[in-house]
């Protein structure tokens, strides 16, 4: 039992003093993108024409990027002859609509958090199955990670459990291949009322880099009702989280630094 | 002695496909099994269809390790039968079965001849099961073996699992908690990812590649790039293939890291879970400091790497790496110190050396077998040409086994980075990548963390890939799982399992 208590020592404490300090990401971590449109030459397509996943898209000399598309890879900024596009460090991403994720110039709307009822509900203990329908094992690794000592969600009181019935909502990876159709959505039914779905990753939002392909139904969007949104490919763990507390209403004070 | 019917050529070798040899059905077939019989491991048997209305050809490549060479071969069916190679040569049996699915051509006599990912024939009126083109297979619906008796019971286990895992199906066929029997039915995280890539390369395809199993975006997109590099003719900067190989052996640490976590979790040794889970983390972060992505999104271009490593993040980098490694070596010690953990890792889930040659497994888990096999040593490729790393085996083919070999690789891996980082060559860490050549074949090897991943492109006539394989180490490995759950308690199972963690949609494709 010693060696057991020396290496807990030694291992120390390693939760993140999150959220009551400001998380440190790497420096070349590709967080919120913001494109400056000032910067663009009229008729300019070529981050457009890069996107992999027409995320980007420009018309009337605008440009429009849908975040639930993004990979938050660098082809737009490789494109970009001005330096127009950019990542940040900002790692809050999630929105409650899909509409939300769409950007037209304007800042990112973060998701509020849920009506009074359901914070009564879910905001101290939210119980979550998660269904990983066709993802690449990403998403499901940096949610997995949500559960270590770094993150340590259950002092949130949000919890994974083995069961949709011990669940109030499920959370979604994946572009939802037609092989997890079925399955998606009887896990789905299995939870009971009132319940959540979260859709992580952009396969679970558009279908990622496996958009329109006939073996996936571009994620989960048009088969359960999606109350969060979080983008990334994958999101890292603490937009997960950020978008989790939200939800939960439980970080909306928070002003943006 | 055949194998001289088929070419030889490197891994990472492009060849035009007029240099391919074109061999009548059974001489193929005669060369696969003699040079199986004389050591050799199939890598890949794939089918094709170059016309829509035409003949199918099937390739071969087969790894022969003890000489660095690959040797390559094709045949055209036709007919839409041909007969099985699997009663002779079982390691072929999931190339065959995935043949008859997408191509609609049957081997005869296959033992077990079932769907591998449930989607339609790539060839519409040509089904290998006679069902008609309109009908959509249903995920699952095939005939599971089953065991009947007094007493027996089955265990159905997935799509949908307990933990955040990716989805897949178990069935168990048992007598009491004794396991005579594991089936395992996929296909749930089909994608259509290989399918796809045929008419590439484009914008979307390093995403593909990056994404056909998640958790070795590094593995994928450098077995991708080598080939693209090949058929391009493209000479990567000698700066670019070290940066490339640590973000691989950084993708090992992880994933070996996590898996230690995981193995000491499911035999409730909760200390190393906790340490390992968060040390695994730190690995991911490592990486995400080279490129800006925990699991090595764009790090990997054709003509070299995307970013490079200052001298002021090198030595970040490498002080971070040291004082991760003193905790995982902390934490791996208390695993092989504790009595009720060893009790529950050895003698569990074992596959024999015989075992393993037959169904030609790969990685950790043949590693653990005893096999020297690693592609870093038999196939080199890149800065793995001029600095080795051992290969680490084990010969009780058993959990403890598939445990250690990972614990060995993490302190290798941890070496073989601080010596690259050490001595990294000046230059450019990118070169023009090219276009790919019209009309020529490559196949490239590399060892992800699960094992070999094999790819094979072959482009058409205006330079685009005519067909693209894939062969995630998984699609070899998952056999050998059902295979160690026989005469195991079914609660060893989530333990086996872990042992191997292989991948679903690297499988699934």
């Amino acid at each position: 039992m010693l060696p057991v208590f020396l290496a807990r020592l030694k291992q120390g404490h390693r939760t993140l003093p999150y959220p009551a300090e400001a998380p440190s990401l790497p420096d070349r971590f590709r967080g919120l993108p913001v494109i400056d449109a000032t910067k663009c030459p009229d008729g300019c397509q070529k981050c457009a024409e890069a996107c992999p996943t027409s995320a980007i898209t420009t018309a009337d000399g605008k440009v429009r990027l849908d975040l639930g598309r993004c990979l938050f890879c660098v082809d737009c900024l490789e494109a970009c002859p001005e330096g127009a596009v950019a990542y940040t460090q900002d790692h809050r991403l999630a929105t409650r609509t899909r509409e939300d994720l769409v950007l037209d110039g304007q800042t990112l709307k973060l998701a509020e958090s849920l009506d009074e009822k359901s914070r009564r509900l879910f905001g101290r203990s939210l119980k979550l199955r998660q269904v990983s329908a066709g993802g690449c094992n990403a998403c499901e690794a940096d949610l997995n990670v949500l559960g270590t000592v770094v993150f340590d969600l259950a002092r949130f009181g949000v919890q994974f459990v083995a069961s949709p019935r011990h669940a109030d909502g499920i959370v979604v990876t994946g572009a939802v291949s037609e092989n997890m159709r079925t399955a998606l959505l009887e896990t789905y039914a299995a939870v009971p009322a009132p319940k959540l779905v979260i859709a992580v990753g952009a396969c679970a939002i558009s279908g990622g880099p496996y958009i329109d392909n006939p073996e996936v139904h571009n994620g989960c969007g048009s088969l359960v009702p999606v109350d969060l949104y979080v983008p990334g490919c994958p999101p890292h763990p603490l937009t997960i989280l950020d978008g989790l507390l939200r939800l939960l209403g439980r970080l909306e004070d928070r002003p943006r630094s | 002695m055949n194998g001289h019917s088929l070419v030889v050529l490197r891994s990472g070798q492009a060849m035009p496909r007029a240099r391919i040899p074109q061999l009548p059905l059974p001489d193929f077939q005669r060369a696969i099994t003699a040079g199986v019989a004389a050591g050799q491991r199939v890598a890949a048997l794939f089918a094709d269809a170059p016309a829509a209305d035409g003949n199918v050809e099937l390739y071969a490549v087969l790894a022969d390790s003890a000489r660095a060479r690959l040797r390559v071969g094709r045949t055209t069916l036709d007919s839409d039968h041909f007969p099985s190679l699997t009663p002779q040569c079982p390691q072929v049996h999931l190339f065959e079965r995935e043949i008859a699915e997408q191509y609609g051509v049957r081997p005869e006599g296959h033992p077990w001849l079932k769907p591998v990912r449930f989607h339609a024939s790539y060839r519409p009126g040509h089904d290998a099961w006679g069902r008609s083109s309109g009908e959509t297979p249903l995920i699952g619906a095939t005939d599971y073996y089953r065991v009947e008796g007094d007493e027996i019971h089955e265990v159905a286990v997935g799509p949908v699992h307990a933990g955040v895992i990716e989805p897949g199906h178990f069935r168990f066929q048992c007598h009491g908690e004794h396991v005579f029997h594991l089936e395992i039915s996929l296909g749930y995280q089909h994608r259509g990812a290989e399918r796809t890539l045929a008419g590439g390369p484009n914008k979307r395809t390093i995403h593909t590649l990056e994404t056909v199993a998640g958790d070795t975006s590094i593995g994928h997109a450098t077995a991708y790039c080598q080939a693209l590099e090949a058929l391009a003719g493209c000479q990567v900067p000698i700066r670019a293939e070290v940066l490339r190989a640590v973000a691989l052996e950084l993708e090992r640490l992880a994933n070996h890291t996590g898996d230690l976590g995981a193995l000491a979790g499911d035999v409730g040794f909760l200390p190393t879970a906790a340490f390992c889970g968060r040390l695994r983390g730190d690995f991911l972060n490592l990486t995400a400091l080279l490129c800006g992505s925990r699991f090595g999104r764009g790090m990997v271009r054709p003509g070299g790497a995307m970013f490079d490593l200052d001298d002021a993040r090198r030595e970040q980098f490498l002080k971070c790496l040291q004082s991760a490694f003193r905790d995982v070596e902390n934490a791996a010690d208390l695993l092989w110190n504790s009595a009720s953990v060893q009790a529950r890792f050895e003698g569990t889930g074992a596959v024999s050396l015989e075992t393993c040659l037959e169904l030609g497994l790969v990685g950790p888990a043949a590693r653990a077998c005893g096999l020297e096999c690693d592609v870093r040593q038999d196939f080199p490729w890149g800065i793995y040409r001029f600095a080795q790393v051992p290969v680490s085996t084990w010969s009780t083919g058993d959990v403890f086994a598939r445990a250690y070999v990972r614990w060995m690789e993490i302190q290798r891996s941890v070496a073989f980075i601080r010596e690259q980082l050490q001595g990294l060559p000046d230059g450019p860490v990118r070169a023009d990548a090219g276009v790919p050549k019209p009309d020529h074949l490559v196949a490239v090897l590399v060892e992800g963390w699960r094992g070999e991943i094999c790819h094979v492109a072959l482009t058409d006539a205006a330079g685009k890939f005519a067909r693209y394989k894939i062969v995630d180490p998984s699609f070899h490995n998952w056999t050998g799982l059902a295979i160690a759950l026989r005469d195991q308690q079914i609660s060893d199972f989530p333990l086996c399992n872990k042992s191997f963690n292989l991948s679903y949609c690297g499988h699934d494709l």
